[in-house]
């Protein structure tokens, strides 16, 4: 039974920690498509602290929160003290003092919700912090695949693209090797972080020898400003490589699971037919986004805890 | 005031018991059973007697960021860790880059009356890297050498007309050597563990490509440099490799980088975010072999003391550096003495004789006729640190909880005790 105070990441969870979240989050999505009313959170309070734009995330962890039942308050940076220079711990103290029982934070600084975790009585759950991790994106990741599969050992999961820089790659590897999958990152050398294999991935550089036998390929947004100080040269050559081609998943699996955390570049990370062809899942991720964000609050601070 | 050592072990050059009777500021008498009456008698027995530390690299950061530390405050913490004579980096508010602010800095360590403190002025201009700063004006006000340190000089003309025109003075140029469009914005050496966290990199590369210029600007126009806070294995080679060529280079490391790796950012501790930043255990061993034969001269502490609210907040956002004055000598101790890496007389090489000739300071030997900075060192001593207990102003301390051997039990600056240990 999970009885931690936070979720910050994947790398600190057991392979029992992260099965049991999976488990849960079927009930909860259950309940959730049942329009089922739940009082797990009831009379509690989860904020959401927000440094980085998100529409989508913060939508679902909202939506996530009300579905138990709990009050939300919602602090975006562009409207907050924040902009008057209001530290972290400060922020986190005032959350703490105004009985939020739950903060939800969304950094662009690696470690940040670490920080606020240790500063604050509130649970703290990461929401993306910087290149660390964004735990439960990947948490509807592997309940996605777990759906579809029935397991995730010995799958054979495939990312494509901005492994440097995506805090979803690291989250999904971290989850995938602990709960026996293979893994294999793609990417040019310039966007392969230094020592990744050493999170048990294999790195392969070319598309078509990567994508062979796999039962997941995931595509990770790349960004444009990524371009403008030379990691590539350009959106065309790097879809033109990388992109995620119904020709070049020929040699995957029939029934391989095309995911994307979205929001896709269409034509660059993944190619439009592929999007919306039978095999994506990429919105059915968005329902099961709302399912484990249920079910992570739920181990959190639900019920009697 | 007299004062008398008794039955200590002498470290200089070699090993011997011996007393010591200092007078008048000087070291009077070394001798076995010395006959003569002192105001103070201090006993030594199963201590060590050595010359006192001299730190070449330290932020003391007056003027303008007395929240961090103050010049006394700082002079404090170094008496605590055995240092005798420091000298303080010049990026200040304002920068140390003219006669007026080398005196005044002068004057406050004198003030604070611990250690002494000598300034080290700018290379160029505010630090800005563009105009030289009046180095011959600055040497005649007292400073030891000059350092854009922390802001690298980026441009290679600029540190070409620097090294020519310090050496009309023989003035020391010391360079932290970063080639920032390398380094672009990284908070932790690119490896691993920066992967694990999900922190920005700093690549070697951006370390090694400054020294690699340096040495070929030092050879081309044989001049003198000096290399900062070297931490990796190939810096340790493009050195050892440029001694060998008698190129005019000297160089000192830190205690963090023999003793703590890269391991200790995953927390996101944010004082271990130092510049250069914690590297890999390669790079660690390298460093031990480069000080066991003689690459690495110095040992400095790169003391950067902060305030604690600049310390507790994102890693991203916290300044670089660690307090190191008070831990430097046990940490060499423990990591490289008491591990059987160097002798005792090498380690008063590293943190004393060769910053101090480096610099152009008196070297003390503990002779008669010479200057009475001498400390008195326990090494049976062990203490595990407590950065609340530090002294001075800066608390920021990578080493806090950690585990060290060796103690200061006396710092003795011209035949006064400024600090007892205890």
């Amino acid at each position: 039974m999970l009885r931690k105070k936070d979720l910050l990441g994947l790398k600190d969870l057991t392979k029992e920690e992260l099965e049991h979240i999976l488990a849960h989050a079927g009930d909860m999505k259950e309940a959730l498509i049942s329009r089922e009313t739940l009082d797990n959170l009831k009379g509690k309070c989860v904020a959401t602290l927000f440094y980085e734009n998100s529409t989508r995330t913060k939508n679902s962890f909202e939506t996530a929160a009300r579905m138990l039942g709990a009050r939300t308050v919602s602090i975006s940076v562009a409207n907050s003290s924040v902009k008057k220079g209001e530290s972290l711990i400060d922020t986190g103290k005032t959350l703490d003092a105004l009985m939020t029982d739950v903060i939800v934070i969304r950094h662009s600084m690696a470690g940040a919700p670490a920080l606020l975790a240790r500063n604050v009585r509130s649970s703290v759950i990461n929401a993306g912090d910087g290149m660390n991790e964004h735990p439960t994106q990947s948490l509807l990741d592997l309940f996605t695949m777990h759906e579809k599969f029935g397991t995730i050992k010995g799958l054979k999961v495939v990312m494509v693209g901005d492994i440097k820089h995506s805090r979803v790659a690291r989250s999904n590897l971290w989850a995938l090797g602990k709960l026996g999958a293979e893994t294999v990152v793609v990417a040019p050398y310039t966007l392969i972080p230094s020592g990744i294999e050493e999170l048990g991935c294999e790195v392969i550089t070319d598309m078509e020898e990567a994508v062979a036998g796999a039962n997941v390929v995931m595509g990770l947004r790349i960004q444009l400003e990524r371009q403008k100080v030379g990691f590539f040269p350009s959106l065309s050559e790097y879809g033109a490589e990388f992109g995620i081609t119904k020709e070049r998943l020929l040699n995957s699996c029939p029934d391989a699971l095309i995911m994307h955390p979205g929001p896709v570049n269409r034509g660059v990370e993944i190619e439009s037919e592929v999007v919306d062809g039978e095999n994506s899942l990429i919105y059915e991720q968005v329902t099961n986004g709302v399912a484990v964000r249920m079910a992570v609050m739920d181990f959190l601070a639900g019920g009697d805890k | 005031m007299s004062l008398l050592i008794k039955n200590g072990r002498i470290i200089d050059g070699s090993e011997y018991k011996a007393d010591v009777f200092i007078d008048n500021g000087k070291i009077m008498r070394v001798g076995e059973n010395l006959d003569v009456t002192a105001d103070v008698v201090i006993d030594a027995t199963d201590k060590l007697v050595m010359p006192g530390l001299v730190d070449m690299h330290c932020h003391l950061r007056e003027p303008g960021f007395e929240h961090k530390e103050t010049i006394a405050g700082g002079a404090e913490a170094a008496v605590a860790g055995g240092y005798t004579s420091v000298a303080c980096m010049p990026n200040t508010n304002p920068p140390l880059d003219s006669a007026a602010l080398v005196r005044y800095v002068s004057m406050r360590g004198r003030e604070a009356d611990l250690a002494r403190v000598y300034p080290i002025g700018c290379i160029t201009k505010g630090q800005k890297g563009e105009e030289l700063a009046e180095m011959a004006k600055m040497k005649e006000a007292g400073i030891v050498a000059v350092s854009d340190d922390g802001h690298p000089v980026m441009n290679s003309g600029i540190m070409r007309n620097a090294l020519e025109y310090a050496k009309t003075f023989n003035i020391l140029v010391i360079d932290h050597t970063e080639d920032t469009s390398v380094s672009d914005g990284g908070v932790v050496n690119e490896g691993v563990n920066a992967t694990i966290a999900g922190l920005r990199g700093i690549n070697r590369a951006a370390e090694e490509i400054g020294i690699a210029r340096d040495i070929v600007l030092a050879e081309s126009l044989d001049a003198r440099i000096h290399i900062a806070h070297v931490s990796t294995r190939g810096s340790v080679q493009l050195i050892r490799e440029a001694k060998a060529r008698d190129v005019k280079i000297t160089c000192e490391t830190c205690p963090h980088y023999f003793s703590a790796t890269d391991e200790e950012i995953l927390s996101y501790n944010t004082n271990a975010k130092i510049n250069p930043p914690l590297r890999e255990d390669a790079d660690r061993e390298a460093i031990i072999e480069g000080i066991k034969d003689g690459t690495i001269d110095v040992i400095a502490t790169d003391h950067a003391p902060h305030s604690s609210g600049e310390k507790n907040v994102e890693f991203d956002l916290a300044p670089f550096g660690t307090v190191g004055l008070e831990t430097a000598l046990s940490l060499a101790y423990t990591y490289l003495v008491d591990s059987g890496e160097i002798d005792m007389p090498a380690l008063v090489r590293l943190m004393s004789h060769t910053p101090a000739r480096l610099l152009g300071l008196p070297v003390v030997h503990i002779k008669p006729g010479i200057m009475a900075d001498i400390i008195v060192f326990d090494p049976d001593a062990s203490r595990t640190v407590k950065a609340s207990e530090l002294h001075g102003n800066g608390k920021n301390c990578l080493y806090d909880g950690w585990m060290l051997k060796g103690g200061v039990d006396y710092t003795i600056v011209g035949g006064e005790i400024k600090y007892r240990g205890a």
